[in-house]
This record gives C-alpha cells, structure tokens and sequence, in this order.
C-alpha cells in the first residue's frame, strides 16, 4: 500500500515536470518569455487581491462572531473589569486599523494593476501627507499607552499589610497553598528544609509559621476581600496563571514574587453566569516548567466569608498550639 | 630586518597582482580556474556564499516545518495514531503514532530555534546581505571574503549541530527557544536538559560567531566599498536595511554569548548565575543566589532587537520588490531611513515587554510599555508608505511582488496585535498564551517569510541566472497566503480564551473543550500550507537547473545589480566599476520614454535627484 502511494507520489511530479517543460518550450517556441508577467497575468491577480479581501473580511468577522462566546467569561476579580475595558477599547480601535489599511492595500493592487499601455505615477514625497501618518498614530498611541500605564500601577501597586496573605508554592507539577493563620504573617521556610513531609521547607522554630495551613487539592478564597498571593517556586520557573481573574504572575526559584486581587464572583454565581454547573476556576501553570506541563493546575474555589470559615476549620494548622504545648 | 623588508615586498607584489587580475579578468573569464572545493566549498565569492546560504536555509525550513505538521496534528487530534508521526519520529519518540510528551517540547523548541536564527537570521540576512550588499552598492566583493567564507562555515557548523542534537538518546533541548534557566540549566528537570542542551548551547555559540563575522563584513563594506557616486542617501532601502540589521546583530549578540557562557558555567561548572535556592530530584542544590531574572534581561536584549534583525531585512527587500513592480518610487524615501533607524534604536530599549510578569519591579513595566508602544509609529509610517507606493502605480504582478504585498498584509495585522501586547496591563492576562504566538507568528515569522520568498523569486535571475515559473510561483503565493491567515488568525482566539501556549495538550483543562474545533481548523490550514511548500520546493529546484534563463534587466530595475552580466564572474562587473549619478528609484520620471531609470545614467541639466524636497 505504502509503495503504491510513493509510486503515484512520484508520478504526479514528473507529470507536473513535464508539464512545466513543456509550457515553458512551446512559448519558446513563439519566441516570448514563458516567465515574464503579462497583462493577463496582472489582471487576474489583482481581482484575486480583491477577493481575498473580501475572504480576509468574512473570514476574520466569521472567528469574531464564531469564538467571541467561547472566550473567557466576564471577570470575576475586580481589577479585571478594568483590564477587559481597556482590552475592548484597545481592540476596537485595532479592529479598525486592521479592516481599514488592509482593505486599503487590497484596493491599491486591485485597482493599480499593470496594463502595457499605462505608466505609473511619479508621486516620491510629500510631506503634509506624512506627517499625517506620523502624528495620527502618535496621538492614539499616547492615548493607549496613557491609559495602559495608569491601569498598570493601580493593578501593581503594593497591597496594604492588612490584606491576607496566601502563597502559593509551585513544583514541578503541582500547585501548594499555604495560608497565614490569624497572625497573617506566613512562617520563614528554607529549600533546605524541605524533607518527605516538610515540602514548603517550612522552619518550625519560626512561630509565625505554626498557624499557617497547608492545603494541596483546593485554593479557597472568600469573595469581596482582597488577597495578596506571595508565589515561591521550588525547582523551576513556572507561572502563576489566573485566567478568569485576569491575573498572572511567575514564580521563580531563589526569590518571592506578589499579586493581589479582589474576587467578586462566587463559584456558584459563575456557575450560573456560564451556564455550566460543573464550572470551577482553575490556577493553571503558563511557562514551560517540564514534560507535564500541560496538567499542573489547582482548583480554586471562590465561596462566602462563611464558607471560608467552614473550609479553613476542616484542616489543620502546621504546628496547632496543643502540639507546641506538648512539645514544650 | 631584510627578512621584514622581503615579506613586505612579497605582499605588495602580491597586492599589485591582485590588481592586475582584477583588471584582467575581464579579458577572459574562464582564465580564472577554480577547483571544486574552492569554488562550490570554501567559496570567497559573495554570490557563491549566499547560494550556499539560501540552500542550507531552505533545507533547515524543510525540518522546521516537517516538526510544526507534527505538533500540529497532536495539537489537532491529541492520542490520535499517525503513521506519519510514527515513520518521522519512531518508535521511541512516537510510539504507535503517539507523540510523547517530552519529544512534544523538544519539536517545538527546535522549530523555534531554527525558524528564528537559522532560516529568518541565517538564511534571511546571510542570503541577502551577501548577495546585494556587493551587487547593489557597486562593490566587487564584500570587505574580507575570508570572512565571509568562515561566517558561512560557521553557520553550516551551527546547523549540523542543531540537527545532530536531534538524534541523541535524551532528546533535543526541549525548555522552549528560549532556554530559561532553571529549566534548561538541570538535567533533573526535563531529560532534554542534558546533552540536547549542550548542544544546542555548541549550535548557539558557533551561530553568534557567524553571525558577527557576517555583520561586521556588511557594515564595512558599506561604509567603505560603496561605488563612486554611491552617497548613503542615494543607497536602496535594502541596503539600509541589512546595514541597521547588522549594526544590530553586532550590538546584540555579543551579550547573547555572554548569557550563554554564564548558562554553561551553571550547567557545568557549578557557579551560580541564574541558579539559588532549588530542591530537584530529591536533593537541594548547592547553588545560591544567582537569579534566573538575570538570565532573563540578558537574553531578551539580544532577543529583542533579534525580531528587528529578522524582519528589517524582509522590510528592505520588500521596498525594492515593491518599488520596481509597482514602477513607482518608493514613497517617503526618506521617512523609510528614519523609521529603520528609529526601529533600530528602539529595539534595544523594550526587551522588558518580554518580562511584565516575570517579577520584575512594576515601575520598570511602565517604562517598557511606553517605548515599546512608540515602535508602533515608524512601523505605521512604513505600512502607509508602502501603501502609497501602490497608489497609481502600473503593478506588475511577479511572484516576488505578490508575496511583497503579503508582507505588507501581515506586518500590519500582526502588528496590530503588538499593540495588545506591548500593554502591561493587557499583557497580564495574555502574557503567554496562544495570542502571543499567533501575533509573533504573524508579524515576524510570516512576515519575514513573505519577505524572503519575495526575494527568492524576484532576485532568482541573479542567484541562479534563471527565471522560476511564474503559474506555479502563483499557485505557491495563493495557496500559502490563505493559509498563513487560516493558521494564524484563528489562534488569537485561543489565547483570548486562555490557552497558554507549550501544552502538549489542552484535554487536561474542561474550561478547553470547546476549542478543540480551533485546533483543528488551524492544523489542517497548517497542513495545507506545508503541501503549497511542496510546490516552491519542486519549482526552486528545477528552476535552478532547468528555469528559463532570465535577460540581464529582466524587470527594469535601476539598481547596480542588474547591470552585472548574465554570468557569475569574479568582481561583478567584467569593466570599471559602474559609476553612479542618481538615487535608485527614478520610476515612469515624468517626460521620460522608459519608465526606469537606471543608477548609472548621469542627471540631466537641471533635473533634481530624486528622494529631496521639491
């Protein structure tokens, strides 16, 4: 079967060899160049420049209206709202730029193609018109990147002490939340510490850290209270990737990185904004960090002040006060 | 001291009859003989070197490509057998058709690396640079041919190096193109870290090498071998081109094998550079406080301006392309300079857009978005002068100028998108997803590609002395133009809806499932354009060898390199050089009969030279 697909394979490009041969020797033999472009030429590419304008038109609306219901859901951080604003005015005024200059283009080749009986132009310069062009642009680009740098330092700005603290730690391929207790201070930890069961590396004669809770299957966060995420990695590089909350920030071993945001969406009102009731924000990992990649992720659970409550009282803080005590 | 005195008469001599032969190769070109290594191997000739080039770039392709359908198909149909991926990968690395995870990263680190510096670096600039650099400037060599030859050697080392790394028992390199430590520093974390890394690093260095010994030649020659006459204002847009692109690499890939050479020491010396506070495998390393952030800068200031070394190039050609098809002057000549010198400067002051989210200090993202979106106004320049160049024009629809007008199609629509990108805010949520890929894809990858398909087919008459075929040159245009948007659009989408690129597959996340009909139509458009490539292969290849043989000013052009004859001859020119008296653009000049004008024709009384003010 194979050899029967070769076999054909290359008799298909020997045919389209002679073919070529022979094209190329019967217009030898009227004495033009084969390869030279004729006005026939010229007038069939140019209509082919117009449609695929009209190709690049349906095709390009065609994903917008196709996908848009498919992309992420509205924002369920409060930052986010802000970013999926800018994100939508920054798209409208690219959407435009796109249909408008490539249509622009397309009708220049469509309209301008070569005839023998034509010469071009002699049009080399002219100076109102680009400056048009130069201070256009600037203007909107000052615009974008006045509004852009203003949402950057809002979003990034440090987040005041009192917020709660999380971290969460990355391995290789999995996510590790380690919450700060009452104090809301999170214990010193050392990588040489970390053992079969100590894998934070956490360092028990710190007493800040004996109220920290380490939980593995599930980041829960109350809705409508800030969170500061400290990120700490323990091998690799990964990232820390919110999508639903418009947040990201990378974890990188040897040093301590922050974001902090706002949940405003519970889990059960996304349930129902997407419709899906099996719904559930994920915490994926977004930079390359090994074969397994792919499947390193934590659920994240956005739930009421109480439901916190109730989570965060059905696991164990590292060093609970009676243990110390017994210890001592 | 007789000794000295004797060596220095023997070089002048020697100098002296370098002359003579210059002058007397003209008489005879067949007098001068050549063996076979020194002619076809370890060529000096500028021409020769940039055949030698293209070919191994072309080739490279041929392996970036064949691994792109690859990944392509587990992206589409992730768990599907393929005896295609089977017969190409192995039973070790595709086991029943299966593609495994680990040789999943290796493809697509690879394709990264030999797409970026091997065909749109290597192939791009040494194909071009070399062959019009001399051509186009009125020189009949480049600077130090001796150089010129070892920069090709070294880049052919460098790309035997890559491929080699790609049959070893570990795998290629395989922590993405870019190579960030930790990842690419431990052999624990990923198998492709050991020798593929090694090798990869081997590939690099000797690339940066060629590299630099390519660019300090260009820059030279033209700041000194340009012919008389030959002002800088009155140089092709190309030229201008492959001189900030050259400028650049020089700048720029220094520090590159800088970051690479602390790289090897953390992975073989045990220093600490990029590498602190890591538990792998069981153990803690001894390494602190080195910060892979270090690594990070470091490599994106060479890695930036590489995006600008990659597409000025495809730039300047497509300004010629355009120009002579459309029988116009370029428009703007002069803004089209400014803009590749503002480009230029502005590429080394943004690396940081790589790194919002990195953990880099906010303020320094500020910083970053502001002169990273001011890029957007020469590159805007450039597109509208390109458009105006077409205005009115009388377009002759070559191959060449198709794929010149492509280029112009997708450096806007993937510029566009760099608008997003480049603003922090924004980028926190994109920030390595499928939006970035497709932008990158778009605005440099088949933007260059564009370029330099541009240049195959309109330079071919000077590169092979033959003309390709003009229908399947068609057929190619057509079939690759749909094809780019059909893989590339679409996948902005993907990013939209947060799929984070280098997952080998996106069924571990529910919140994916409905996409998978995306990845599918982007991979059968993928498909369908490596068939279109079939087409320019079989058509390069037989044109080479049988192509109908091309007149020496086939399109009418006006610059230098069509004034040399139909023949590759040592020096260019069998006479005096050309000497020039006007700019390369004088196209359908008011009151003249011819609609070109060649350099080599003096001014009139009182006609102005084009490009100033009027």
């Amino acid at each position: 079967m194979k050899f029967v697909i070769y076999f054909i394979l290359i008799l298909a490009a020997a045919a389209i060899w002679q073919l070529v041969r022979v094209v190329e020797l019967s217009a030898k033999l009227k004495g033009v160049d084969p390869n030279k472009v004729t006005d026939k030429d010229n007038k069939l590419n140019s209509r082919l420049m117009f449609l695929f304008m009209i190709f690049l038109w349906i095709f390009s609306l065609w994903c917008l209206f196709n996908y848009k219901d498919r992309l992420l859901p509205v924002s369920a951080s409060e930052h986010g709202i802000d970013i999926d604003w800018l994100l939508n005015f920054n798209m409208i005024i690219i959407w435009i730029v796109f249909l408008v200059t490539n249509s622009l283009l397309f009708i220049m080749a469509w309209k301008y193609y070569g005839r023998s009986d034509r010469k071009a132009a002699y049009f080399a310069h002219n100076n109102k018109l680009e400056m048009l062009w130069t201070g256009v642009p600037a203007i909107v680009l000052f615009v974008i990147i006045f509004m852009g740098i203003r949402l950057w330092n809002r979003t990034l700005e440090p987040a005041d002490s009192k917020v709660r603290i999380v971290e969460v730690y990355a391995k290789q391929f999995s996510f590790t939340a380690r919450y700060s207790g009452d104090d809301n201070k999170l214990g010193k930890a050392n990588y040489r510490l970390i053992m079969d069961a100590n894998v934070l590396g956490l360092d028990s004669s710190d007493v800040a850290g004996h109220d920290d809770v380490i939980i593995s299957d599930t980041l829960f966060i109350p809705v409508n209270e800030e969170v500061n995420f400290r990120f700490r990695s323990q091998d690799v590089i990964h990232s820390a990737y919110f999508p639903h909350f418009r947040a990201q920030m990378n974890m990188v071993p040897g040093m301590e990185t922050f974001f902090h945001f706002k949940p405003v969406v519970t889990t059960e009102e996304m349930r129902k904004i997407t419709g899906n009731p099996e719904f559930d924000y994920v915490l994926l990992c977004n930079k390359i960090c090994g074969a397994a990649h792919y499947n390193m992720q934590i659920k994240i659970v956005v739930g009421t002040k109480e439901q916190y409550e109730a989570f965060m009282n059905r696991h164990t803080e590292f060093l609970p006060a009676e243990k110390t005590a017994q210890v001592k | 001291m007789a000794a000295d005195m004797h060596a220095h008469s023997e070089l002048h001599a020697q100098s002296l009859e370098h002359d003579a032969h210059a002058h007397h190769g003209h008489h005879d070109d067949h007098e001068h003989h050549e063996s076979f290594v020194s002619k076809y191997i370890f060529s000096m000739d500028h021409k020769m070197i940039s055949r030698q080039f293209l070919i191994t770039a072309v080739i490279m392709a041929v392996v970036a490509m064949v691994m792109s359908i690859i990944f392509r198909l587990q992206l589409a149909w992730p768990g599907e057998k393929f005896a295609f991926i089977n017969a190409v990968m192995g039973d070790k690395w595709g086991p029943d058709g299966v593609l495994d995870p680990n040789a999943y990263m290796a493809l697509v680190t690879i394709h990264g690396t030999i797409m970026v510096f091997m065909v749109l670096t290597g192939g791009l600039s040494g194909t071009f640079s070399n062959l019009l650099i001399p051509y186009q400037i009125g020189a009949r060599d480049m600077a130090s041919g001796f150089m010129n030859m070892l920069s090709y050697w070294f880049f052919f080392l460098s790309s035997a190096t890559m491929t080699i790394s790609l049959f070893i028992e570990d795998g290629a390199a395989s922590g993405g193109w870019t190579v960030y430590p930790p990842l690419s520093a431990l052999e624990k974390a990923m198998p492709g870290s050991g020798l593929g890394m090694t090798l990869w690093l081997v590939s690099m260095s000797f690339f940066i090498v060629s590299s630099l010994l390519g660019g300090l030649n260009y820059i030279i020659t033209i700041l000194n071998m340009r012919t008389k006459g030959m002002k800088m204002t009155r140089l092709p847009l190309t030229i201008w081109a492959f001189f900030v692109t050259a400028i650049l690499g020089v700048l720029s890939f220094p520090v590159l094998f800088s970051c690479a050479l602390l790289l090897i020491f953390d992975r073989s010396f045990g220093t600490s550079f990029y590498l602190s506070d890591i538990y792998i495998g069981g153990e803690a390393l001894s390494q602190s406080g080195g910060s892979p952030i270090l690594f990070e800068h470091l490599f994106w200031f060479l890695g930036h301006p590489e995006v600008y070394i990659i597409i000025l190039p495809a730039l300047g050609l497509t300004s010629e392309v355009i120009s002579v098809n459309a029988r116009k002057p370029i428009f703007g000549y002069r803004a089209m300079i400014t803009s590749i010198l503002a480009i230029g400067f502005l590429s080394f002051i943004v690396w940081g857009h790589h790194m919002y989210v990195t953990g880099m200090n906010p303020f320094l993202g500020s910083v970053f978005t502001f002169t990273t979106l001011l890029i957007a106004i020469p590159s805007a320049v450039k597109a509208f002068n390109y458009i105006t160049t077409l205005w009115k024009g009388n377009i002759q629809f070559t191959p060449g100028m198709l794929f010149a007008i492509a280029l112009v199609s997708t450096f806007i629509t993937g510029g566009v998108t760099g608008i997003i990108l480049a603003d922090s805010a924004l980028d926190i949520n994109i920030h390595d997803t499928y939006f970035v890929v497709a932008h990158f894809h778009i605005v440099m990858g088949v933007s260059a590609i564009f370029g330099m398909l541009a240049g195959v087919y309109h330079w071919f008459p000077k590169l092979f002395l033959r003309h390709m075929n003009k229908n399947l040159g068609y057929l190619h245009f057509w079939l690759t133009f749909i094809s780019a948007y059909g893989v590339f659009f679409p996948m902005h989408f993907l990013g939209l809806a947060g799929v984070p690129r280098r997952y080998y597959t996106n069924m571990e996340f529910p919140l994916f499932h409905n996409l998978q009909d995306i990845n599918v139509l982007i991979t059968v458009f993928a498909i369908l354009g490596a068939l279109a490539q079939i087409i320019f292969l079989f058509n390069f290849f037989y044109s080479i060898f049988r192509g109908t043989k091309s007149s020496q000013n086939p399109y009418g052009a006006n610059t230098l390199e069509w004034t040399t004859p139909m023949a590759n001859i040592h020096g260019n020119w069998p006479g005096a050089l050309p000497e020039v008296h006007r700019w390369a653009y004088d196209y359908s000049k008011p009151g003249e009969e011819a609609d070109f004008i060649p350099q080599t024709v003096p001014l009139r009384d009182g006609e102005e030279d084009g490009g100033g003010h009027h």
